[in-house]
């Protein structure tokens, strides 16, 4: 594998990388729940998410995510909680990891989407996220009574939502609680706005509007980053490199990740997006790596334990596969890390896998100095190097006071 | 099933419990909650939520109670700029609040015209399993366009049609919690993680809503969330003495609970249901002290910090239609007349239209009568007046077992009037007098929020889930 520079290391604070673990089920096997260390009527319930939670932060990752959305069919785990409720669940117990919800953007109305998610950066104390999902699932379409969502549709509506989200964000500025004794006024409501959307010419699902403002203030992080996958981002729209703070890449294999993360960064760079949640302009999102990882446990190989999973059930995943030793998983996540800014790995079984990965592989990543260290003010967009983004409608009202007719 | 087999023996005769219990609803949108004070804190912030939570706990308090409002008030055509506003969501601040405690019930106020029964459902089971059987829903539900801007499918409904939509939806969802096996799920090694077979399909096609869900999530510890319901109308009433296990009702007075008591029971009867199947928690608020004397003279300053004079005069502007700030708020009744038809109030205050100059002839009619000012006029309007206890907490624990002797309610939803200091006295001074009394628990009954109402597990309803073929054993 070559090892590919960064296309635009100003833009990073640090060349060090995140690491994000998916901490959905019993892992990315859909067959892990026969190895899980517990029973599988423990997997449902709170103590799960503490303990899963507080294992991956005391093990050094930066974030957690959780899947969202339908469960397959068959033998296997039939149960899933809401996952933005699982953040928010992990919120109050956990410290610094941050908790990015898989939310979709199709068949969830954008007002609870947002509303919820800012409640989430609410109760985590500003390390909520949103990682964008675009459902194109018959199931979800049926369980709400609508119709599913042509292929080709779903990035306008992932377009859609995140316009709903970001604006309703910014529909109270940060000082609109004013509490004013002299005047009777707890709010300000020259620092409230309507969010006003309205979906664009040529939206292919049926138009919407959003009125606004939102029923909470600003988020504490003012927008919270928005993940979403390479796949739904294009420089031609509708979900711009502008919109979104991070992708998410996949490749087909292990080999073939770097190139394929160097080639979506080159592509987001071309046009230098914009703004990004308010972020410096002409920044491109931040880029992670999607890796299934499946470990050397307690004596036994990682194929040979591949290999017996996949005698329940087969993997059929969209990500690159790793298959090998901690230190093996280390080295190739060291070359790793210096391409992109972050990889999220997908536990194969997580009981098993967090377990090594908290032993063998972060503690050698840390030593290597490849690993960003955990934000200080906790915050979700300081780790991936956002400034807390100024309002938009503050950007505005001072764009037409400097000279602009109102 | 005839009502009258449904009616076992002894179900037919309302039996007070002889105890109350507590709930808290910390409303964030509201007048009532004071904010013109230095002890004032966050309406926002998740530790203002905790301290509440867990100071109600202490107090084993059977309840968290949220609200719900998914428009911002407006005031003549502007954001509503004078009391508290701005608050988190229901279910998301609650599953936070699972997890830093363990016994009390977490109630999410959701409304049924701008939710997806399927999606809804799904989160309220996650929450009640997120919890270990503690989750209930208060179901509301809104008829305006208004709200329903904020919503891709809108929202408008006939308000004739709203309970019918809302009766379909609460429906659907006890059929999606009803949907899986008992113990579907493997409590050891087995060769399927779930029982074949041990989730129905759920299809509802009607008027308003068209589900096909395969449900995603088993029973909880309580068997599916506990139902609360607020509305007051006589088709409210119905609606929750079919579906409720509990109404936050607007009738704390010792007269009014206890007549409200006498319809619900009768109405509960005539549902088919158990003279004691649904539960009744007044909204409230106790302004409490060391003696009754303190409590009149601390009641005074709440209420000068609840009604100032801008929020007297926005009090009269909605129903007026116009700007009044000219009109002194300590003065009588503005002698104009108001400038619309019905009123507009503040918008999503939760009133209803009137007729405006009549009402305004009535009104300054009894502010004359009494002497009453502006100011002192409003004070006597707000919803809270006839829900306030005050006096020493001696007295009021005196008061409230009064309440309890004769089952007129089985509790309060308690609106603190101050965050996040407004329990303290409540659960340091006045409960150890009720347990005194004998008329609070002095211990959680269990872990579920069922089994510290004490209410029974409810048993599936076959005719509510009809069966699929290939899909049930």
């Amino acid at each position: 594998m070559s090892i590919l520079r960064k296309a635009d290391p100003v833009t990073h604070s640090s060349t060090a990388g995140f690491l994000a673990l998916e901490l959905d089920g019993d892992g990315a096997h859909p067959a892990a729940w026969r190895k899980a260390r517990h029973t599988p009527d423990e997997l449902l319930n709170g103590e799960r998410i503490r303990s899963t939670v507080l294992a991956a932060e005391s093990a050094g990752f930066h974030a957690a995510t959780f899947a969202d959305g339908p469960v397959a069919e068959g033998r296997d785990v039939a149960g899933r909680l809401n996952a933005l409720q699982r953040a928010a669940f992990a919120g109050p117990v956990s410290g610094s990891i941050a908790l990015v919800p898989e939310v979709d953007t199709v068949y969830t109305e954008p007002f609870h989407a947002a509303t919820q998610l800012a409640s989430l950066d609410y109760v985590s104390g500003g390390r909520g996220g949103w990682l964008v999902k675009a459902s194109g699932d018959a199931r979800e379409a049926a369980a709400v009574g609508r119709s599913v969502a042509a292929e080709g549709a779903l990035a306008h509506e992932a377009a859609a939502s995140v316009e709903v989200g970001r604006r309703l964000w910014d529909s109270w500025e940060d000082d609109a609680v004013i509490r004013d004794v002299p005047t009777g006024r707890y709010l300000d409501v020259d620092k409230l706005h309507y969010a006003d959307y309205e979906t664009p010419d040529g939206f292919p699902g049926e138009a919407y509007s959003v009125k606004g403002p939102s029923i909470i203030p600003r988020p504490l992080q003012g927008q919270l980053p928005v993940l979403a996958p390479a796949r739904l981002v294009s420089v031609d729209g509708p979900l711009l490199p502008s919109a979104v703070d991070a992708v998410l890449v996949s490749a087909p294999t292990a080999e073939l990740l770097a190139a394929e993360a160097a080639e979506v960064r080159a592509h987001l760079a071309a046009v230098g997006g914009g703004p990004a949640g308010g972020g410096p302009a002409g920044r491109a999102p931040a880029v992670i790596a999607e890796l299934d990882v499946v470990l050397d446990s307690r004596g036994q190989a990682a194929a040979a334990r591949l290999a017996e999973l996949e005698a329940f059930t087969a993997w059929e995943s969209p990500r690159a596969r790793f298959v090998g030793t901690a230190a093996e998983l280390a080295d190739f996540l060291a070359e790793l890390l210096a391409v992109v800014d972050g990889v999220r790995i997908h536990p194969a079984v997580l009981d098993v896998e967090l377990e090594e990965l908290a032993q063998l592989v972060l503690p050698e990543l840390r030593r290597r100095g490849v690993l960003r260290p955990a934000a200080s003010g906790g915050a979700f967009r300081e780790l991936l190097g956002l400034e807390r983004p100024e309002n938009r409608y503050t950007t505005a009202l001072r764009n037409t006071t400097i000279g602009e007719p109102a | 099933m005839s009502q009258e087999n449904s009616i076992q023996h002894g179900r037919a005769t309302f039996q007070p419990s002889g105890k109350i219990q507590f709930g808290v609803f910390f409303q964030g949108v509201n007048s009532g909650t004071i904010w013109k004070t230095p002890e004032a804190g966050s309406q926002t912030d998740f530790e203002s939520f905790r301290r509440i939570a867990q100071t109600a706990e202490r107090g084993l308090f059977a309840a968290f109670f949220l609200g719900e409002g998914l428009r911002l008030r407006e005031h003549l055509g502007r954001p509503h700029a004078l009391d508290v506003a701005g608050r988190p969501d229901a279910q998301t601040m609650l599953a936070a609040l699972a997890s830093v405690t363990r016994n009390i019930g977490l109630v999410a106020t959701q409304n049924t015209t701008y939710n997806d029964p399927a999606d809804l459902a799904h989160r309220l089971a996650s929450l009640d399993l997120l919890s270990g059987g503690r989750a209930a829903w208060n179901v509301v539900t809104t008829d305006n366009a208004w709200t329903g801007a904020n919503f891709r499918r809108g929202g408008y409904l006939d308000h004739a049609d709203r309970y019918v939509h809302a009766e379909a939806f609460v429906q659907t969802a006890k059929r999606i919690w009803d949907s899986w096996e008992d113990d579907a799920v493997a409590a050891s090694t087995a060769d399927s993680w779930a029982a074949p077979g041990h989730v129905r399909t759920v299809r509802h096609e009607g008027q308003h809503y068209t589900v096909d869900v395969t449900p995603r999530l088993p029973r909880s510890a309580q068997y599916r969330p506990v139902l609360f319901q607020a509305g007051d109308s006589p088709e409210g009433r119905d609606f929750a003495a079919r579906q409720a296990d509990v109404i936050f009702s607007a009738h704390p007075k010792f007269e009014a609970a206890v007549t409200f008591r006498e319809d619900i029971v009768a109405r509960t009867l005539a549902a088919g249901r158990g003279a004691n199947d649904v539960q009744i928690f007044p909204a409230s608020e106790f302004i409490l002290a060391a003696t009754d004397e303190e409590a009149r003279e601390k009641k005074e300053w709440v209420r000068s910090l609840q009604i100032g004079p801008q929020q007297a005069i926005a009090y009269l502007e909605q129903f007026w239609g116009r700007e009044l700030s000219s009109f002194d708020p300590d003065g009588p009744l503005p002698d104009i007349d108001p400038v619309v038809e019905t009123t507009s109030e503040t918008r999503g205050s939760g009133f209803h239209g009137a007729k405006a100059r009549e009402l305004a002839e009535q009104w300054r009619a009894e502010a004359a009568e009494n002497g009453w000012s502006i100011r002192q006029f409003v004070s006597s309007r707000t919803a809270r007046i006839d829900s306030t206890f005050t006096g020493s907490y001696s007295s009021v624990a005196d008061t409230l077992a009064e309440y309890a002797r004769v089952g007129a309610v089985d509790g309060f939803n308690i609106s603190p009037w101050i965050i996040p200091s407004g329990l303290d006295d409540i659960v340091n001074h006045l409960v150890p007098e009720l347990q005194e009394r004998g008329v609070y628990p002095t211990e959680y009954a269990g872990t579920t929020l069922r089994e510290n109402l004490g209410l029974a597990t409810p048993e599936r309803s076959p005719e509510l889930v009809p069966a699929v073929a290939g899909r049930v054993r």
